[in-house]
């Protein structure tokens, strides 16, 4: 039974395929108006999910609800959901004012309606005047603004977008997402968007649902998925993230062995064993070259290598005592000397902002640094 | 470094430039005798079949002779409305089949391809004393005309189908059949509009070049007419050959001039057919 509020509900959901297994145990509620992104690496089982809720896929077990109607097993043309794609699939035969008409021609409205509803979306998406234009006439970014017209011209329940602004350029990618935001906005429409860039999931969305492996590793808002990552998984893959591994020295004052040196939380590692290892997440932002706070917990260690990204300085150090590896940026202000290669520093951080980890998957990549914030 | 060590770089480019030239203008001549001798090829039959038709002391009398018999113009209408159907219902067949073959089961698409060859392995006379056999006396179809006609179509469809099928096939590869088709789905169009609507639209060029092979091969297809007992053009062309063939020859060009009109229209109904290619291919 649907909790009150929820538009969207995927209960149980599992998707099976000959050798796999690409969905499994999702369960999620979406209130109307919300917008929901998938967010995941490739193969994790978001465009499955995307696809079982358009129809495209049938579940294997579980079932899909919208406004409380059981859709599991209704057909694609039958389930009112627009969908927008990577590939734009606009009707190559059709001009843009068609391809938005198309839906409705299917739905038989009279002809007034379908003219006045097209000029409509036409200028919804910046486009008057080029209704009669075919789609290799128009840009990838055009191409994209028409398929959104189209799916929203049928006035759908839910709009799907399976990754829409992978095949454009950044400055067009960039200027088209805020254009999606305020259009979903604007009409309050349902929305599940997926993707693998978290920028745009933790721009864009009301919630995140964090996938791997066919499963959901958290859902939240975009700051509860980047401020408090349930997993490893979600830490390592929403931003960028220093793991550091520890063992417990004292769990009532949050005394960590980080390597051969000592930190001290300031707060109980209840439930953690003495000796126990744990995984201890500090974002690279928290991290301050120098001494910082007398109350901060301090590293020490060796500066391994520098990159000069203009406005950042990012410093890559290894921590002494076997203590692994740690990255943090610096503002590159006026009269800032980096510090040099090979040179030890020390770092600090304030202990509210170190996370410690549950036990969950680590990816086998490790994130590169231009896939990150 | 010394000047003389620093300067005979550029004499060798100099050198090899007129040579590279020279190279790229030899390979060109042996290019236009490849063209050359593949119009010959091509031309001197037609040329030769012309030569023939106009022996006769009359000039063009054989065009005058082919062009007044009624006869002519009944089997050429016939083999093309036979033409016509085939090639409706080979759409009919063969665009589903591939369209689905490539949406749903690709795993299966070399079984279909397979199958699509057997009319290059079965012989036409084969074909036709088997068709004989099961409808002349199993399912008596061949006692009358319109039963004839329709086996007449059924082999026809037969043999055009490594064609047509080939033809719908590529057309299809072209464009990308599965995000076109769930895009129309999430819009609310069924299969008859997706196929009708989305599909056929876009491989039209590749559906007029079927269209068209199904033509010449019908135009010209003697040994099934023949033994179905068939006005078709055909026989038609092998009777007037054994009795006058002055006219006869006449009849192969007029026959030949007419399947280049056939190709022409397929030229010109495919003109500005870039709304069907996928953007990233026009771009």
């Amino acid at each position: 039974m649907s909790d009150a509020g929820t538009y969207l509900e995927l209960a149980s959901v599992r998707k099976e395929f000959a050798t796999h297994v690409a969905v499994e145990g999702f369960d999620l509620a979406v209130t109307r108006g919300e917008f929901v992104s998938f967010l995941g690496p490739s193969g994790c089982g978001k465009t499955t999910t995307l696809r079982m809720i358009a129809g495209f896929e049938l579940p294997t077990s579980g079932t899909i609800r919208i406004d409380g109607r059981d859709v599991s097993l209704v057909s694609p043309n039958a389930r009112n959901v627009g969908m927008v794609f990577q590939s734009y699939a606009l009707f190559p035969n059709m001009t843009a004012a068609d391809n938005i008409a198309f839906g409705l021609k299917i739905r038989k409205r009279p002809k007034d309606d379908i003219r006045k509803r097209v000029g409509e979306l036409l200028e919804l998406i910046g486009m008057s005047g080029k209704g009669t234009k075919f789609p290799h006439e128009l840009s990838g970014g055009m191409q994209q603004r028409v398929a959104l017209a189209r799916a929203l011209a049928i006035e759908p329940q839910v709009l799907l977008l399976d990754e829409p602004l992978s095949a454009l350029d950044a400055k067009i990618r960039l200027s088209l997402r805020q254009e999606i935001r305020a259009i979903q906005r604007q009409l309050g429409i349902t929305t599940v968007y997926v993707t693998h860039d978290q920028e745009e999931a933790l721009s864009l969305s009301d919630r995140i649902v964090v996938m791997s492996q066919g499963r959901i590793e958290q859902v939240g808002t975009p700051s509860e998925i980047y401020d408090g990552p349930a997993t490893e998984f979600v830490a390592r893959f929403v931003g960028q993230l220093n793991v550091l591994t520890g063992h417990v020295l004292e769990g009532s004052t949050g005394r960590l062995g980080i390597g051969a040196q000592t930190i001290e939380l300031g707060r109980s590692l209840d439930g953690q064993p003495i000796g126990g290892q744990l995984s201890l997440a500090v974002r690279p932002e928290a991290i301050e070259l120098g001494l910082g706070d007398a109350t901060h917990p301090r590293l020490v260690g060796a500066v391994k290598d520098i990159q000069f990204l203009g406005p950042v300085i990012r410093v890559r150090m290894w921590l002494d005592g076997e203590g692994g590896d740690l990255r943090f940026d610096t503002f590159n202000r006026p009269g800032t000397v980096p510090p040099l290669v090979g040179e030890r520093v020390t770092v600090s951080f304030p202990a509210d902002s170190a996370i410690v980890l549950e036990a969950g998957p680590t990816m086998a990549d490790p994130v590169e640094d231009e896939d990150i914030l | 470094m010394t000047q003389a060590d620093a300067t005979p770089m550029p004499a060798p480019i100099e050198k090899a430039a007129p040579k590279a030239a020279r190279k790229r203008r030899r390979g060109s001549r042996v290019w236009w005798v490849v063209l050359l001798i593949a119009v010959l090829y091509f031309v001197l039959p037609l040329f030769a079949t012309f030569w023939f038709s106009a022996r006769p002391r009359v000039p063009l009398a054989a065009y005058a002779i082919a062009f007044r018999d009624p006869e002519l113009w009944n089997h050429l209408l016939y083999s093309f409305l036979v033409a016509l159907v085939t090639m409706v219902v080979a759409i009919g067949l063969f665009l589903p089949t591939a369209y689905w073959v490539r949406l749903r089961v690709p795993r299966l698409r070399p079984v279909v391809e397979f199958v699509t060859l057997m009319p290059f392995v079965v012989p036409a006379v084969i074909l036709v004393f088997g068709l004989i056999r099961v409808y002349g006396s199993a399912i008596p179809l061949l006692s009358t005309r319109t039963g004839s006609d329709v086996v007449l179509v059924g082999a026809y469809v037969m043999l055009a189908m490594p064609y047509m099928y080939r033809a719908i096939d590529t057309g299809l590869r072209a464009i990308d059949i599965r995000s076109l088709t769930e895009a129309a789905q999430s819009l609310g169009a069924g299969w008859p509009t997706i196929i009708l609507r989305v599909i056929l639209p876009n491989v039209r060029v590749a559906l007029l070049s079927g269209a068209f092979l199904v033509l010449a091969i019908v135009m010209g297809e003697f040994t099934i007419a023949n033994y179905l007992a068939r006005p078709a053009f055909g026989p038609y062309l092998s009777l007037l050959g054994n009795n006058q063939p002055y006219p006869a020859a006449a009849v192969s060009l007029i026959s030949f001039g007419l399947t280049w009109l056939a190709l022409g229209m397929v030229a010109y109904l495919g003109r500005g057919s870039r709304g069907r290619l996928p953007a990233a291919a026009v771009k």
